[in-house]
């Protein structure tokens, strides 16, 4: 039970290199006390690779080393890594870095008669002793076949080299020139058969990439792809590819869109934090001043935004944005803004990824605006620019950065999406599209949401206008053949207004007619009233006559009797 | 040996008393004896023991022959068992040739 468990938790052991990405891909770094074979043509930077493996060491891991040249002087080597901003004079002087060049003059050298290369072990043995080693770079090696002859001694010198650098227990990087057929140009590999890593130095479409891959490694799983690397003035550094796993955590907070009333458009009021947002839309249909208002909004929050905009220049896009009343040049200065502006062509993909994750790295953004990812495309073509894209979101995504996209599409007929949206519009959470709605001799724009994952939000075409005070989206105008927009709209309000002051006056009308009718009506029931009344006194007037009348006959009769 | 320094300095790199030194060791005295008596010194450098000295003098193969004096600075790596080369290499046949 105890075996088990130990086998299944036995790892080779490794050597981390401290070159950032390397380790990732190789998982855990160089195998520990073996050597490792890196080759590639000229220019690839193996040299510096293997240099930075021992300086990382001796500052991060504190693993002296070894740095036997067989091309570079000392002084050369000295000066080439003083540009990386290491100081290797300081570390030769407190006895961790030994650089030994090895100087192989043909001219100088007569071969008579059977030799060995015990003079090359024993230096490095010595050198190794002194400074008690744990890292060993043999740059290049193949320069001593061309200083000597006899290939048979060399090749038998070399692999027993090998073995001995392997008794000695040091992590050893020999580097070779990359051949016609094969790995090396003296089939090292051979030899060296515990890793090689290769570098590539390729340039397509005129733009150049410099790529690494682990050729072999025995006794471990690693990265099999072919990753791109950056040398800048910190050194090399990989990015991979697919070791990014989609397990990152999610944020339920909103942000708000900074734009007015397209908040309401969302059912949560703007967008989640840490997700992606594609802004499209045609030439000119203010994608650019909705990524600024997003930026300004989140400056003025205090959150840290990083732009990249990849047309303007940063000036350029501080006076076009003041001119509708966003000032991002204050933000600036308070340092919650950074505005970074590149020409996509200026270097490949890989490399624009590598300095936006740098950038990344060193500012520590909250929110990153790409003003736009649609020029990426004339570096790369749809599928590359799909993978730096996943790549791009599953690293922000780790780190809970929001941000926003945006993207030029061009004219299609009807609703075929772009080539460029459709590559990286299953990548988004949120997707808005501005366009441009043309129609009766005018231009106008609209903007409505395609999709919000995990948001309701409105399905309405609201149309916005910029004044010099910003954006405004205009309340929804609905006609009879559809949303109006633009003259159209005026039109409308025109018509309601005209119908609603017909409307008015008719009410007013039937007002009057109503208080003429009761005039009559009123007259009338007093003129009924008066008839009654009159009716009413002549029948009073009757009454009393007949009283009067009764009265008089009994009269009569009384008189009548009392006479007779 | 002459107090003052021999017309033609010599130094034999070895590491340790292999075969290959020894051999190149009695290879380099014959032809010494033989085309510069009296005008040659030779020095012998164990690099098990002074592995310091390997660097000064550019030391990849033992054994290595090296002509310090006269100038240019020669180097003839082997046990020395081709005459012919040596000779060539520590410029001596040109010399016994004009003679």
């Amino acid at each position: 039970m105890k075996k088990n468990n130990t086998h299944k938790k036995f790892a080779l052991p490794k050597t981390p290199t401290g070159v950032e990405g390397l380790d990732e891909i190789t998982e855990g770094g160089l195998p520990k006390g073996r050597p490792t074979l890196i080759c590639g043509g000229a220019g690839c930077g193996k040299t510096l690779l293997s240099m930075q493996f021992l300086i990382k060491g001796i500052l991060d891991y504190k693993e002296p080393g070894v740095f036997m040249s067989f091309e570079e002087t000392a002084p050369d080597l000295v000066q080439n890594v003083l540009s990386l901003g290491f100081d290797i004079e300081k570390l030769k002087n407190e006895k961790k870095l030994i650089i030994d060049h090895v100087r192989v003059e043909r001219s100088e050298i007569e071969e008579a008669g059977e030799y060995d290369l015990d003079g090359l072990f024993i230096r490095l043995g010595y050198a190794i002793d002194t400074v008690k080693a744990k890292r060993v770079v043999l740059d290049t090696i193949e320069s001593l076949f061309s200083g000597l002859d006899n290939q048979a001694i060399l090749r038998a010198e070399l692999r027993r080299l090998f073995s001995w650098l392997k008794e000695k227990g040091v992590t050893a990087i020999i580097t070779g020139e990359r051949g016609e057929a094969t790995l090396t140009r003296q089939g090292l590999e051979e030899y060296v058969s515990d890793c090689v890593i290769l570098l590539d130095h390729r340039v397509i479409d005129q733009v150049s990439t410099r790529r690494m891959r682990i050729v072999k490694y025995r006794g471990s799983t690693h990265g099999t792809n072919e990753y791109p690397f950056l040398i800048d003035k910190e050194g090399i550094s990989v990015l991979p590819i697919t070791s990014l796993k989609l397990n990152n955590k999610v944020s339920s907070e909103v942000i708000s869109t900074g734009v007015p009333g397209l908040d309401q458009m969302f059912d949560g009021k703007g967008f989640y934090r840490g997700s992606n947002i594609l802004i499209s839309g045609t030439a000119g249909t203010a994608k650019t001043t909705i990524a600024a208002y997003f930026a300004d909004a989140q400056c003025k929050q205090k959150h840290r935004v990083l732009y990249f905009a990849f047309e303007e220049s940063p000036q350029q896009l501080i006076r076009n944005m003041s001119s509708i009343g966003i000032d991002l040049e204050q933000h600036i200065k308070k340092g919650y803004l950074q505005i970074h502006s590149a020409r996509p062509t200026l270097n490949g993909l890989e490399l624009h990824l590598l300095n936006l994750r740098k950038l990344i790295q060193e500012f520590k953004p909250d929110a990153v605006v790409i003003d736009p990812i649609s020029n990426l495309t004339s570096v790369g073509n749809p599928h590359e620019v799909r993978s730096m894209m996943v790549r791009l979101i599953d690293m922000l995504k780790i780190h809970n950065i929001t941000v926003l996209f945006t993207s030029l599409s061009k004219q299609y007929d009807g609703r075929i999406p772009d080539p460029a949206e459709d590559s990286v519009s299953s990548l988004v959470d949120t997707w808005i599209t501005v366009r441009d709605m043309e129609g009766i001799g005018e231009r106008n724009r609209g903007i409505f949401i395609i999709k919000a994952r995990g948001m309701g939000h409105s399905n309405e075409v609201r149309e916005f206008v910029i004044t010099n005070r910003g954006i405004q989206l205009l309340d929804v105008e609905i006609g009879p053949e559809g949303i109006l927009t633009g003259a159209a709209r005026g039109k409308n309000a025109l018509n309601k207004k005209i119908s609603a002051f017909k409307l008015q006056s008719e009410l007013d009308r039937k007002d009057r007619e109503v208080a003429r009718k009761r005039q009559v009506l009123e007259a009338s029931i007093m003129s009924l009233k008066n008839e009654f009344a009159s009716l009413e006194e002549e029948l009073s007037i009757l009454k009393v006559t007949e009283q009067l009348q009764s009265g008089l006959t009994v009269d009569k009769k009384g008189t009548n009797k009392k006479a007779t | 040996m002459k107090k003052q320094p021999a017309e033609w300095q010599l130094i034999l790199y070895i590491a340790g008393q292999t075969p290959k030194s020894v051999k190149a060791f009695s290879n380099i005295k014959k032809y010494a004896e033989e085309h510069l008596k009296g005008k040659y010194s030779i020095e012998i450098i164990d690099l098990l023991v002074n592995p310091k000295l390997a660097e000064g003098d550019q030391i990849l193969a033992v054994p290595t022959l090296v002509r310090k004096v006269p100038e240019p600075i020669r180097k003839i790596i082997g046990d020395l068992s081709n005459e012919e080369r040596v000779l060539v290499g520590l410029n001596i046949k040109s010399l016994v040739s004009e003679k």
